[in-house]
């Protein structure tokens, strides 16, 4: 194997897949390295989940291939199997079994010798917090917990790559901070991470990340060159009636976009002189505004920008 | 595989054992339909209400009412006074079934030139109806053989005509005609076959919906490994069932038990096999329980009608007696017969375990490869 081979965890080339008339996925290209927490953004509906589980192997692709560590996933499905550890949107647990049995299950079900998975159940629950709920039934879990208990069931056989299907969605904070101190920790050993949201905020913690809408991916690099890339410059408008300020500028010349966030109005404007004229504009409407400042761009930003569209924030 | 084959049957029993439920929900209707079958559905009509009209009034008339009563099978609920009044009778459902002997009764039975005798049932239950006016001719003709002077030919003018040859017909193998030997066998088979079929179905597609059969999916167990712990635990109810139908109808109803008991169980497990073949089947069809609920009634009704349960094969239209080929219930219930009423075993009964056999197979290997579609 090539030395390129062994430093890339997945690939994707020219992967697609339909639904009758809707093209859930179409020509996605990825190669994502070892050791990379790699984040899939998109809204809903933009082919995320279709994409997860074709990488996955539990859905075929009408054309394109896919690539786990150096593995043809197409080809031979069985052999990526004990190396890949993928957690479904909602994962599947037993309500009626306890939280060690449904660890215990799926332990089973990868065999290893049992003292060894003794001492990694051990250690995940202490990991996820969830040592005290070893004897409750799962069906009984928060949302929360149900959840650090699907990734505790799925790093029970210490996979190489994970594949991770919106994780923290509905997940409180403090087992989404739980959560991610154990995805930091995997990473620090070797371990691949895809993992797809559509909260833009998460976006900022992977290494690279890819920009998915309407089945295809816009754009794919690093937090910090994906806003780079963002064409045009943000100012930020700060105001008692946002929803005005937007209506006011959204047609205003030098404006490229309008994004809405809660107290102030995120402009995209092609440059950072422009905020003399917004002023005026705005004062000769009579709208009122404390403040435009230049912003830095978040991932949203140039989400927005890219696809013209609005995502969950 | 075998650790992974395990590892569902601990997970299916640990299930099974925290619903607390399940063992009522599994042995309840067993029980409450065998006690519906063994004591109300038989096709034997006792006791059927009957109002007599005796315009003959003679001592043969009186005899011949005497008869009627002594059977059993009517009981005399009116003797009206007039036609007007018998009518009524039959009309308010006060009576089911009348009989009215008109006048020269006597006189005509004995000079041989036939005696009037006029039945009416009410044919809104044309079963019980046909049952009744059956055993109308049978006790007239007893009465005939027993009173007629020999030498006079004619006989009695019932309107279910009696006849002259008295026809010796002899069940065999269910001497007394008994409805329950003749049911509970069937019993057995509906009953084992309704159960593991929705079990089956059920417990995949519940699988489905609460995304475990997707997780399951990317681990290292394959699709047979998976049916297989899946479905043994059917098996063994299915098994349970035969054997809890086959000791309660011994004990409640005195069933012979006359075949092997090894039949019994290759039958047993040959049926069972394609039932679970047809669950299996039904939930990869179905995304939803609902689905499977709806599926299920739609096999599982055809399957119990065109079984000869209830309904002989023979009198079904030739289209059905096709379908029939395809179910399982047809066979086994033609096995579970033979081996409690007359003791047959696989040399006579072979072309019904080896359609079993067919069949089974046929069911398990296409629903694994439907259930392997069905993933995606
Ligand atoms: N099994 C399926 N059958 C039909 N359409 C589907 C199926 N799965 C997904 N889709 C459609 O494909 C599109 C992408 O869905 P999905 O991959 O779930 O998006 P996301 O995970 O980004 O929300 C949606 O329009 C969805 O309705
Ligand atoms: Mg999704």
């Amino acid at each position: 194997m090539s030395s390129a081979g062994a430093r890339i965890a997945i690939t994707a080339s020219g992967v697609s897949r339909h639904f009758g008339e809707l093209a859930a996925v179409s020509g996605v290209d990825l190669s994502i390295a070892r050791g990379e927490i790699f984040g899939l953004v998109g809204p809903d509906g933009a082919g995320k989940t279709t994409l997860m589980r074709m990488l996955a192997g539990v859905l075929r692709p009408d054309a394109g291939s896919i690539t786990l560590d150096g593995i043809d996933v197409l080809a031979d499905p069985e052999a990526v199997k004990p190396r890949l550890s993928y957690m479904p949107q909602r994962f599947g647990l037993y309500e009626d079994l306890t939280v060690a049995e449904n660890i215990f299950f799926y332990a089973e079900l990868f065999g290893g010798a049992p003292a060894e998975r003794r001492a990694r159940t051990a250690e995940l629950l202490e990991a996820a917090g969830m040592a005290p709920f070893r004897r409750r039934l799962a069906g009984q879990l928060s949302g929360g917990m149900k959840q650090k208990l699907g990734l505790v069931c799925a790093l029970i056989h210490q996979p190489s790559v994970l594949l991770l299907d919106e994780p923290t969605t509905g997940v409180d904070p403090v087992s989404r901070r739980d959560f991610w101190a154990i995805l930091y920790n995997l990473r620090e050993s070797g371990v691949t991470i895809m993992f797809s949201t559509a909260y833009m905020d998460e976006a900022e913690r992977c290494s690279r990340l890819a920009l998915m809408h309407a089945g295809k991916v816009r754009l794919c690099d690093t937090p910090a060159r994906l806003k780079q890339a963002m064409p045009g410059v943000l100012l930020a408008v700060s105001a008692p009636d946002p929803r005005a300020v937007r209506a006011a500028l959204a047609e205003a010349p030098g404006v490229l976009g309008v994004l809405l966030k809660g107290d102030h109005v995120n402009l995209r404007a092609d440059s950072t002189a422009r905020a003399g004229e917004f002023a005026a504009i705005l004062g000769a409407r009579g709208i009122a505004y404390t403040a435009i400042t230049p912003e830095a761009p978040g991932i949203e930003d140039v989400f927005v920008a890219l696809t013209g569209a609005q995502a969950a924030s | 595989m075998f650790d992974r084959i395990l590892a569902m049957l601990a997970k299916e029993f640990i299930e099974l054992k925290r619903d607390r439920w399940a063992m009522v929900r599994l042995i309840a209707p067993l029980v409450i339909q065998l006690v519906i079958y063994g004591y109300a559905a038989t096709f034997t009509v006792n006791h059927v209400s009957t109002a007599v009209l005796d315009l003959d009034n003679s001592q043969v008339s009186r005899a011949l009412i005497s008869h009627f009563v002594a059977t059993g099978r009517f009981d005399i609920v009116d003797y009206p006074s007039s036609q007007a009044q018998f009518n009524r009778d039959i009309n308010t459902g006060t009576a089911v079934a009348g009989i009215i002997i008109h006048a020269g009764f006597a006189k005509g039975f004995a000079n041989g030139a036939g005696a009037p005798l006029e039945v009416a049932v009410d044919g809104t239950n044309s079963n019980t109806a046909l049952i009744a006016l059956g055993y109308v001719s049978q006790i007239v003709g007893v009465f005939e053989q027993e009173r007629a002077p020999p030498a006079v030919g004619g006989g009695i003018g019932a309107a279910p005509r009696a006849v002259n040859i008295s026809l010796q017909a002899r069940p065999w193998f269910n001497e007394g005609l008994d409805d329950r030997w003749f049911f509970i066998p069937g019993v057995i088979g509906t009953l084992a076959m309704m159960q593991v079929i929705s079990l089956t179905a059920f417990a995949v597609v519940r699988e489905r919906e609460m995304g475990t059969l997707e997780q399951i999916m990317v681990s290292p167990i394959g699709r047979v490994e998976f049916i297989l712990g899946k479905t043994v635990p059917f098996f063994l109810i299915g098994f349970g069932d035969v054997a809890l139908v086959t000791g309660l109808g011994a004990l409640l109803f005195h069933i012979p038990f006359i075949g092997g008991p090894l039949v019994l169980m290759l039958g047993s497990t040959l049926f069972l096999l394609a039932a679970i073949g047809f669950g299996l089947l039904l939930s990869t069809q179905s995304r939803t329980q609902q689905q499977a609920f709806a599926l299920n009634f739609f096999i599982v009704n055809p399957f119990f009608i065109l079984s000869g349960f209830a309904f002989p094969i023979a009198a079904m239209p030739v289209a059905l007696q096709w379908f029939t080929l395809i179910n399982p219930l047809r066979y086994y219930i033609v096995i579970l017969r033979a081996v409690f009423l007359k003791g047959v075993g696989v040399a006579v009964l072979w072309p019904d375990f080896l359609a079993l056999f067919m069949l089974s197979a046929i069911m398990l290997v296409v629903s694994v490869l439907r259930f392997q579609k069905s993933l995606d």
